[in-house]
């Protein structure tokens, strides 16, 4: 038993060393990272945190990042609870298809979506200016007929005109580019929690009188509320590590911190120390929340299926 | 029993909505795309299937198709057995269960190019700890920007880094939810520990199993930001996978009937792969 032990060990100590090594390293003034190696920081200095801290084009980076994310999250879970109950409850025309079409979405190379979203959200700004008074239905379709067609509207003179109106650059455009995949693994993982709530339970609250609504909310859901917290957990994951996207669809007002990352780390030459700053401060939020669902993880990887 | 109510529908409605509006929309202008050809001022010519063609034949989709499916499947090769061997040894009940749970699923929830960088800093010579290790402590010549193959064991362990939890998670997962009766009933029995890991152990993490090899399919098969910035496809083009080189000719060179009919093909090959994987791997199942 001892010895076993000793393999989750050294595994741990491999996936801490990087993370060490990033910490240690935003700990560093510029000159000790340059002038040799050492293991620890010999001038601690807090200079890193201090830029951070005080230039809104960086701390910017983290709201616009937990803004989106959250939004996100709110948004999937929301969307993807009434859809997995009919999943798991009901059987109707077209329903497994449908399920299995969700999960292509997530096989999708985020590269191959990356400009066709960049064209979307670009005009949706313009729909939202000429349409204001169409429902979203009209909204929807005048897009998706638009988009077929091999219209001049795609044009790449256009694109810079079109970003500067309505949803590009918005927080919303991210959250809801976001959704593409993580709505369909919300289903997924609540369609199983779901799965393993007895159909009585419903009945029963139906003959006491209850309504859908009702039930739903003062009954179904504290029942599942393990399964909306490992929901709400991937689709927190999954948007706050997508990067590609994220930085396609934003310029400046909703720009993410690890965008602003890239462009520092390219502009500003070799400022490592701040790189690593900025990079140990994206750990944090993951960090708080895993902790927060330590005893759900297993089981939601597992997506309530095993 | 399920019952049939094609009310569900409405239920359903929002999802559908928004993934649709997510992904609907843009395939097909991506579609769109890779039968025309502009060459700006929105004018655009019927090219058939010729991009399709010209990308299937070219030397340099094939060179990245291969490279991709050489990490991908280095990535399954070393990820999945390395997963399990580590879900086994991992306790089942105690303290020590949710701080392990917590310390392993740290690197997945670090951004993308948080990775990449993190990587980057880590493996500098002379200035990261394991370029110092490497090049100045056991005196291997290391450096990932000047040879090809650095690069690649450095994109590969870094993947492993990043993504081995997930194998051990799901396989834990699927562990602990074995009742101890089993085990008990190996004992008696005098079962071998590759015996119990072969008949106990083993079927029952296969849909847990089945889940981590097509997610681990899906996202290697697709990454594209970690390698990105620590190696930015290079040196040269040894580590161009195939999304860094399709954002190269869609983003970079603006090509896009190539960059389309090329993205076509990758989702396609995508499909297929994780459609092949699941088969194989429920065929048991459906007897």
């Amino acid at each position: 038993m001892r010895k076993r032990s000793l393999i989750p060990i050294l595994y741990i100590a491999f996936l801490m060393l990087p993370i060490y090594w990033l910490v240690a390293m935003s700990f560093k003034t510029t000159n000790e990272i340059l002038s040799g190696f050492s293991l620890f920081p010999q001038t601690f200095t807090l200079e890193n945190y201090r830029v951070i801290f005080t230039d809104p084009t960086w701390y910017w980076g983290y709201f616009n990042s937990i803004i989106y994310v959250s939004l996100n999250t709110v948004i999937s879970v929301c969307v993807a609870l009434p859809a997995a109950y009919a999943f798991s409850r009901y059987r109707f025309l077209g329903d497994k298809q449908l399920f299995f079409w969700l999960l292509t979405n997530r096989m999708a190379p985020a590269a191959v979506f990356a400009l066709p979203f960049f064209q979307l959200y670009s005009s949706v700004g313009l729909a939202f200016s000429r349409y204001r008074f169409l429902g979203d239905k009209q909204l929807f379709f005048w897009l998706l007929t638009n988009r077929m067609a091999p219209a001049a509207v795609f044009a790449l003179p256009f694109f810079q005109l079109y970003s500067s109106v309505g949803l590009f650059d918005t927080h919303l455009a991210v959250a809801l580019a976001h959704c593409l995949f993580n709505i369909p693994l919300a289903v997924w993982i609540l369609e199983g929690f779901m799965g393993g709530v007895p159909k009585e339970l419903d009945e029963t609250a139906y003959v006491d009188g209850y309504s859908f609504p009702r039930f739903f909310v003062t009954i179904f859901l504290p029942t599942i509320k393990a399964g909306v917290g490992v929901a709400a957990f991937f689709c927190f994951m999954f948007s706050w590590v997508e990067l590609l996207l994220a930085k396609t669809l934003t310029a400046v007002e909703a720009k993410p911190i690890a965008a602003t990352m890239t462009k520092t780390a390219s502009s500003a030459g070799y400022e490592l120390g701040l790189l690593a700053a900025a990079g140990t401060l994206t750990i944090i939020p993951g960090a708080i929340v895993i902790y927060f669902v330590r005893n759900y993880i297993a089981k939601g990887f597992a997506l309530g299926r095993v | 029993m399920k019952t049939e109510n094609q009310r569900a529908w409405f239920f359903v409605l929002p999802v559908l909505l928004l993934v649709a509006f997510n992904a609907l929309v843009p395939i097909m202008t991506v579609v769109n795309y890779s039968v025309q050809e502009t060459f700006g001022n929105n004018v655009f010519f019927w090219q058939g299937l010729d991009w399709f063609e010209q990308i299937l034949r070219s030397d340099r989709f094939q060179a990245a198709l291969g490279r991709q499916f050489l990490f991908t499947f280095l990535i399954l090769i070393i990820e999945v057995p390395l997963g399990i061997i580590i879900a086994l040894s991992m306790p089942r009940k105690g303290i020590w269960v949710p701080v392990c749970l917590v310390l392993m699923a740290l690197p997945m929830l670090i951004p993308w190019n948080v990775v990449g960088a993190m990587w980057n800093i880590f493996t500098l010579p002379k200035i990261g700890l394991l370029g110092y290790l490497m090049n100045d402590v056991l005196g291997i010549a290391y450096d990932m920007t000047q040879n090809p193959f650095a690069a690649w064991v450095t994109i590969i362990v870094m993947d492993v880094w990043h993504w081995t939890s997930l194998v051990v998670l799901l396989s834990y997962a699927g562990l602990v939810s074995i009742p101890d009766a089993y085990f008990q009933a190996a004992k008696i029995d005098g079962a071998s520990p590759w015996k119990v890991f072969r008949y106990i152990q083993l079927p029952k993490m296969k849909t847990v199993l089945t889940i981590a090899i097509l997610l681990r399919f899906m996202d290697s098969f697709n990454i594209y930001t970690e390698p990105f910035v620590l190696t930015g496809g290079g040196p040269g083009n040894s580590t161009t996978l195939l999304s860094i080189d399709l954002v190269k000719i869609a983003l970079g060179q603006f090509d896009l009937g190539p960059a389309a009919a090329m993205s076509l093909i990758y989702f396609a090959i995508t499909l297929l792969v994780s459609w092949l994987f699941y088969t194989l791997m429920t065929k048991d199942d459906a007897k």
